[in-house]
């Protein structure tokens, strides 16, 4: 029963970054219907940026973050504005193939300018975990999942009680008669790239110091962010947050009740599972067909 | 505007000319390992210290009047890369001998090349026991297999009172070949072996395998793995709770940088190497080892990485010592030269033995291996 519950306890953790993750991916896909290669990249960056500030420059890890998801913002925006806008109107292959270039140049600058070799980040938190009774866990991930908790509200609110957000959803529903309506299409897919990327710098920029920050770090966590973005539905944030809970809860029992090494392996399962019985996820809502 | 075109082309001739003349004057050694990827920092501390071993070399002369090239190779941390890095180094680079490839899976990955362009690879990390037991005559492998370690540490375990041992080790060749010798040599003392655990070699969170363990009934968990991964299970055992022995197996943990990012964590693991950089004195070869790192810290090195380098300073040592024996730069001449060196090695004399197959056998020396522990961030030897 310990063991079930320490393994609560983890799902919790992990599965707040998770969503932040494909809230960011799912967000751009469903408005601007572009497959976001370089969300793992974004995520990398957020870290590397973690790791700058406070390693590099000695200043404080809270000031860190917010520089953090800021710098994903903007390197989000000058991706979209110098790559998706000129593509706007082309094929989703050719934008896909775009973004798998960027990836990759991406990648290759972030290894050319820290090397492969993992760097790590030094918190302000104490080694010494919170123990509750039989369940055990460090400080620095209940911080983590507290602040990915409040990013996910601060998302939430923006798109659904903010005029931007009503932009964007107009724009999600039909971006040509959004823009009929006054909406300015081109500013809301900017801002749409933008937020998506300092949601992925966000989540490196948190996970980054519990882990270690490599060049590659985004890789595994971009499939698992497709993993999740395909689980709750494409396009649909809240399908994307508890699509990162279930990814979580199945890595956690699937290692700790079924067998470790198929744990990655677990959530592509339920994913083979969902494009079976549910193929537009799980909690999509039913679609006009044809 | 033809003529300024010829000029260009004969200029390029010429130094194209002038570079092969250079390159006949050295003798090159393939250097095939993962500087990217998940074994990153070990591959990187091994390509440095394999530098400081060439350098020496060519500082006293070279190898048959010619200096040596390290020609070096990413493999990525991928067996794919491992086995297309190997081919390139010989068919392209065509370097008489290579050193690799760090991991057992690269290792076993790159086996197939070395028997289809007969050219012979010193092993200096892969610790499978599949490496030099399935007849492949061009492995020459200075580290020790899975099995001798658990046959040294085996000496131990009556003095740590061991009862019952899980195991987490990495996911591929090194971590489940470990965990089977390892199983074999507790139930031969009738130690009881409790769950075996993997983690895929890129894996950051090990929670939930952690969490498994904490509740098992074992008192001391066996984990083998590179130190990134490490550093990250000591971190997440503490945040868990977990309150077993632990103990670390293979010579990859690098004891100093896990004291410096994971902190007290490390406290009371204790750690199989196989090199004592802490210890000069006690290792069967004081001073070179001390001219080693001596001449790591010069460079600026992290001390960190000794335990580490000093495979490859000791790798590129016998891929000469193989070339001055054979007397020429040629993949059979030096092939079966490595039969007859004896280098001394930072972790004891380097000779060859034969294992594996009659009529195809691997060579295999026989380094020695320490167990260390991590008290109050401090480095003790434990007598094995």
């Amino acid at each position: 029963m310990s063991e079930f519950l320490q393994h609560l306890v983890n799902m919790l953790v992990l599965g707040g970054t998770y969503a932040l993750l494909g809230i960011g991916l799912t967000l751009i896909f469903g408005i601007m219907n572009v497959v976001n290669f370089t969300h793992g990249v974004l995520y990398t960056f957020g870290a590397y940026v973690m790791f700058i500030v406070v390693q590099q420059l000695g200043l404080n890890f809270f000031l860190a973050l917010p520089v953090a998801v800021l710098a994903g913002w903007l390197l989000g925006a000058a991706i979209e504005l110098t790559l998706l806008r000129p593509l706007r109107g082309s094929d989703i292959d050719t934008t896909m193939l775009v973004m798998i270039g960027a990836w990759i140049a991406m990648q290759s600058g972030a290894l050319w300018i820290w090397g492969g070799v993992a760097k790590s980040v030094a918190t302000p938190f104490p080694e010494a975990p919170l123990v509750l009774g039989p369940v055990s866990v460090s400080w620095l991930r209940l911080f983590v999942l507290a602040a990915a908790a409040l990013l996910i509200v601060v998302t939430y609110l923006l798109i659904n009680k903010t005029s931007l957000g009503r932009a964007m959803r107009a724009t999600f529903q039909d971006h040509d008669t959004a823009s009929l309506m006054g909406v300015n299409v081109d500013m809301i897919y900017t801002s749409t790239f933008a937020i998506g990327s300092s949601l992925a710098a966000a989540a490196g920029a948190l996970l980054g110091p519990v882990y270690v920050i490599f060049p590659q770090m985004g890789d595994l966590a971009a499939v698992k962010a497709f993993a999740i973005v395909i689980l709750g539905g494409l396009g649909n944030i809240s399908g994307a947050v508890i699509g990162g809970f279930i990814l979580a809860l199945a890595e956690e029992l699937g290692a700790g009740y079924v067998s470790s090494g198929y744990r990655d392996a677990m959530g592509f399962l339920i994913i083979i599972a969902v494009l079976i019985f549910r193929p537009t996820g799980l909690f999509a809502r039913a679609e006009r067909v044809g | 505007m033809t003529r300024a075109l010829g000029l260009v082309g004969t200029i390029a001739l010429a130094t194209a000319l002038v570079g092969g003349a250079a390159q006949a004057q050295t003798i090159k050694i393939g250097v095939n390992e993962p500087l990217t990827g998940a074994f990153a920092a070990s591959g990187t501390y091994v390509v440095n210290g394999a530098k400081i071993a060439a350098d020496e070399i060519n500082a006293k002369g070279g190898v048959l009047g010619k200096k040596i090239e390290l020609v070096i190779e990413d493999n990525k941390s991928n067996p794919t890369e491992a086995a297309a890095v190997a081919e390139k180094l010989i068919t392209s680079d065509k370097v008489p001998v290579l050193m690799g490839a760090w991991g057992s899976s690269l290792t076993l990955a790159v086996m197939p090349k070395l028997m289809e362009y007969e050219t012979a690879m010193v092993v200096e990390t892969s610790s499978s026991g599949k490496i030099t037991t399935t007849g492949n005559p061009f492995i020459f492998r200075i580290s020790p297999p899975s099995a001798v370690e658990a046959a040294a540490f085996k000496g131990i375990v009556d003095k740590l009172a061991l009862k019952k041992v899980d195991f987490l080790v990495i996911n591929n060749d090194w971590g489940r070949g470990t965990a089977e010798d390892f199983s074999k040599m507790m139930k031969d003392k009738g130690i009881g072996v409790g769950l075996v655990e993997t983690m895929d070699q890129g894996a950051q969170d090990m929670s939930a395998q952690l969490s498994k363990i904490k509740s098992s009934d074992s008192e001391t968990v066996i984990v083998t793995t590179a130190v990134d991964q490490l550093t990250l299970i000591f971190k997440q055992a503490a945040a868990l709770g977990l309150k077993k022995r632990i103990i670390t197996t293979g010579g990859s943990q690098n004891p100093d940088q896990i004291i410096a990012q994971a902190g007290a964590a490390a406290n009371g693991t204790m750690h199989l190497t196989t090199f004592l950089p802490w210890f000069p004195d006690k290792t069967p070869n004081p001073e070179a080892t001390n001219y080693f790192i001596s001449e790591w810290k010069k460079r600026g090195f992290e001390f960190a990485g000794c335990t580490e380098s000093f495979r490859g300073y000791d790798g590129i040592r016998t891929a000469a010592a193989a070339i001055e024996k054979a007397g020429k730069a040629e993949p059979a001449a030096i092939k079966a030269a490595f039969w007859d060196i004896k280098v001394k090695g930072l972790n004891g004399d380097i000779v060859f033995r034969k294992s594996g197959p009659e009529g195809k056998e691997s060579g295999q020396s026989q380094p020695n291996v320490y167990l260390i522990e991590i008290n109050d961030g401090k480095i003790e030897m434990k007598s094995l």
